[in-house]
């Protein structure tokens, strides 16, 4: 294999694994839920982020503890990416107590605060304000913390999605826009819903630094992050950057998928981020097949413990329904 | 009398819709995946290929921008439908709904009307959790200059939306994701209803069930559960939640003089609490017992099933409910 199609960025053997191994767990950690799905254990919806894994990894890996990281319906890939632990996520969608939202939230709901992972948002665009507005916090105190705000490129058509860029290069706050572009909305293809379909050109009209970049290839995501997250620590400013990418499966478990092709899924799983990432650890020796192999069987053995967690996981009480509708704190 | 045919929820309303889009030209359905996806509930599968782009518009995440041009189109000569994939995302259209399409006519003292049907997707009871279970008929039916139906028999989904378009002012259509594929049996020749009235679906002397939406056949099935127990429920569909249908309600209470109303929207200021108040305002008299309400909890939807299920009436709760009226 040649390197010619990754990224400049290098990486050390022990990184590469960290990371190799992250974007695997995250597809195995998905497979698993479309299982448990079929065994109806998971209700309700359930988005699948296969195909998708370099985005969440490259980015996140370029964040620090305190950078808040706020996502879509689509967020398992986020979540573990930013640490959660995939024994509370599998509570989460199994609905038990034990889960990272304590069950309240599901699959589309994933909030660890203390791993500022604000959630596991399911009105398309509606966290972006949030984003700014968290970042505008981070602002008026003087922190140095920025926000990490995933979405797809279905949301960058919504009021939201202009109303938060125009905010966050008005406002100056450090805010990292990283669209995830899959090519579809549902359903409906990038060229019926925008009028420009290279979205970073978006950036140009609210005055944001903006790229685009290859979503499929970990390196280049990398690249890229490195230099959106610099410019945001230099100017304070926003960042919005456009990953290129695509979901091997369908939208939600309830998609038929009539509005493509199988045979443009198969072209795009030529392009699979993980074999392409773990050949190139392989080609700059910088893993062995036995390293892979460890990670596949440790991979799978941290899901299976996930859904033993989750299995092994109790039921909230009825009577406590009505809980968290108003804080059980004092005012202050 | 005209058979009776066999039709799910889904196939009454995919029918009414091929029959508006075939009856006139100008009529045009616009939403988020109507079209090459086959609606995200697949009532309008294969429409695309029926009626071409131009009449099965897959229009971007832009909720508040579609909803407000199907509004002009609406005043500039068309006749279009648009389709909230879910109710829960008419939150952003919200703006364009109250402020433009219930008040243009008002505002330009009677010199336009707004004839546009608004469809939305209600799916409550699926585990979709505090985003994706709202019941907003409350919400919409507060404001003046709109109509707002509740889809709640088959009979309704084949014609509802075939008279909403002929009328000259907005109207919302809440439509059932639950009920989707749940049969039913309807005249082979439906088609119009009226959309002025509320309906008696049973009827029975002891005490009226008060409903509309899903809870049409859940007080069915608790009227049945009812009537081993020698209750005889009455069930009234209210079907317009605005205007209300304030005479089929007071008729239904003068002959059972007991009312429970049921509905799986938040109490506080809902339907119910419109019903209760125009009883006590024009039939207290006729009251052998306070009215009561069963309505959903007040609580975000939590997502696991057990306390999604508390949090909504269901069937055993509506006849436990009404025993005990009864017997008190
Ligand atoms: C405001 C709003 N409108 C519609 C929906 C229904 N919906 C959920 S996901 C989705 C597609 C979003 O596509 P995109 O933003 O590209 O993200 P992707 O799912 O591809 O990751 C739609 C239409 C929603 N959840 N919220």
């Amino acid at each position: 294999m040649q390197k010619k199609t990754v990224g400049k960025s290098k990486v050390s053997s022990k990184q590469g694994n960290k990371l190799l191994h992250q974007m695997m767990l995250i597809r195995r950690f998905e497979e698993k839920s479309a299982e448990a799905y079929t065994e109806t254990k998971i209700r309700g919806f359930l988005h699948l982020y296969s195909g998708e894994e370099a985005v969440a990894v490259g980015v996140t890996q370029a964040l620090g503890e305190n950078d808040n990281v706020l996502s879509t319906y689509r967020e398992h890939g986020h979540a573990i990416a930013k640490g959660l632990d995939p024994k509370t996520i599998m509570a989460e969608m199994y609905g038990k107590q034990e889960g990272c939202s304590k069950g309240r939230g599901g699959s589309m709901h994933l909030f660890d605060a203390s791993k500022k992972f604000f959630g596991g948002s399911a009105i398309v665009g509606g966290h972006l304000p949030l984003a700014v507005g968290m970042a505008l916090a981070s602002k008026k105190q003087n922190l140095d913390n920025i926000t990490c705000c995933f979405f797809g490129e279905g949301a960058g058509a919504e009021g939201e999605f202009h109303e938060s860029m125009n905010l966050a290069s008005l406002w100056k706050v450090p805010v990292l826009f990283v669209c995830e572009n899959n090519l579809y909305a549902m359903g409906t293809a990038i060229r019926f819903t925008h009028s420009i379909q290279e979205l970073e050109k978006r950036g140009d009209s609210y005055g944001i630094p903006s790229a685009s970049v290859d979503g499929m290839d970990l390196l280049a995501v990398m690249d890229a992050v490195k230099k959106a997250v610099s410019t945001i620590k230099k100017t304070g400013g926003p960042y919005f950057l456009v990953c290129n990418t695509y979901r091997f499966r369908a939208h939600s478990m309830f998609d038929a998928e009539l509005y493509r092709e199988k045979s443009e899924v198969e072209e795009w799983k030529k392009k699979d981020p993980i074999p392409k990432f773990r050949d190139y650890l392989l080609n700059a020796n910088l893993l062995s097949e036995k390293e892979v192999d460890a990670i596949e069987k440790s991979v799978e053995k941290e899901v299976d413990e996930a859904i033993d967690f989750a299995e092994n996981g109790t039921w909230e009480d009825i009577r406590d329904l009505t809980k968290f509708v108003y804080s059980e704190k004092e005012a202050e | 009398m005209s058979k009776m045919i066999k039709i799910t929820y889904r196939e009454a309303l995919k029918q009414a819709l091929r029959e508006a889009l075939q009856t006139d030209e100008k009529v045009f359905l616009m939403g988020e995946d109507v079209g090459r996806y086959g609606g995200a509930f697949a009532v309008s599968k294969g429409f695309l290929e029926e009626f071409g782009p131009d009449r099965i518009m897959d229009v971007p995440l832009s909720e508040s921008g579609f909803t407000g041009a199907g509004i002009g189109a609406a005043l500039g000569g068309m006749k279009p439908i648009v389709e909230v994939m879910t109710v829960n995302f008419s939150l952003l259209a919200m703006d364009q709904i109250i402020n433009n399409a219930s008040t243009l006519l008002h505002m330009s003292g009677g010199q336009v009307n707004v004839s546009v049907v608004i469809r939305m997707g209600c799916g409550i009871g699926s585990q979709l959790a505090a985003q994706h279970s709202h019941s907003w008929e409350p919400f919409y039916a507060h404001v003046p200059g709109l109509i707002v139906l509740s889809v709640g028999v088959h009979e309704d989904a084949r014609g509802m939306v075939l008279t909403a378009l002929k009328s000259p002012d907005p109207v919302i259509l809440f439509e059932y994701t639950s009920m989707l594929n749940m049969e039913g049996e309807i005249p082979e020749n439906s088609g119009e209803v009226d959309i002025s009235k509320a309906k008696v679906r049973r009827s029975g002397n002891d005490i009226s069930l008060i409903t509309y939406g899903t809870g049409v056949y859940k007080c069915l099935e608790a009227a049945a559960l009812l009537a081993e127990d020698g209750i005889d429920a009455e069930v009234l569909d209210l079907r317009v939640l605005r205007p209300m249908d304030e005479e089929s309600i007071l008729e239904s209470i003068s002959k059972t003089h007991r009312a429970l109303v049921v509905e799986d929207a938040w109490r506080s200021v809902s339907i119910s609490s419109e019903v209760s108040a125009r009883i006590m305002e024009k039939g207290f008299f006729e009251l052998d017992l306070p009215v009561e309400r069963l309505c959903g909890v007040e609580v975000p939807m939590p997502y696991p099933k057990h306390l999604e299920t508390a949090a909504l009436p269901q069937p055993m709760d509506i006849a436990d409910k009404v025993k005990k009226m009864l017997r008190s």
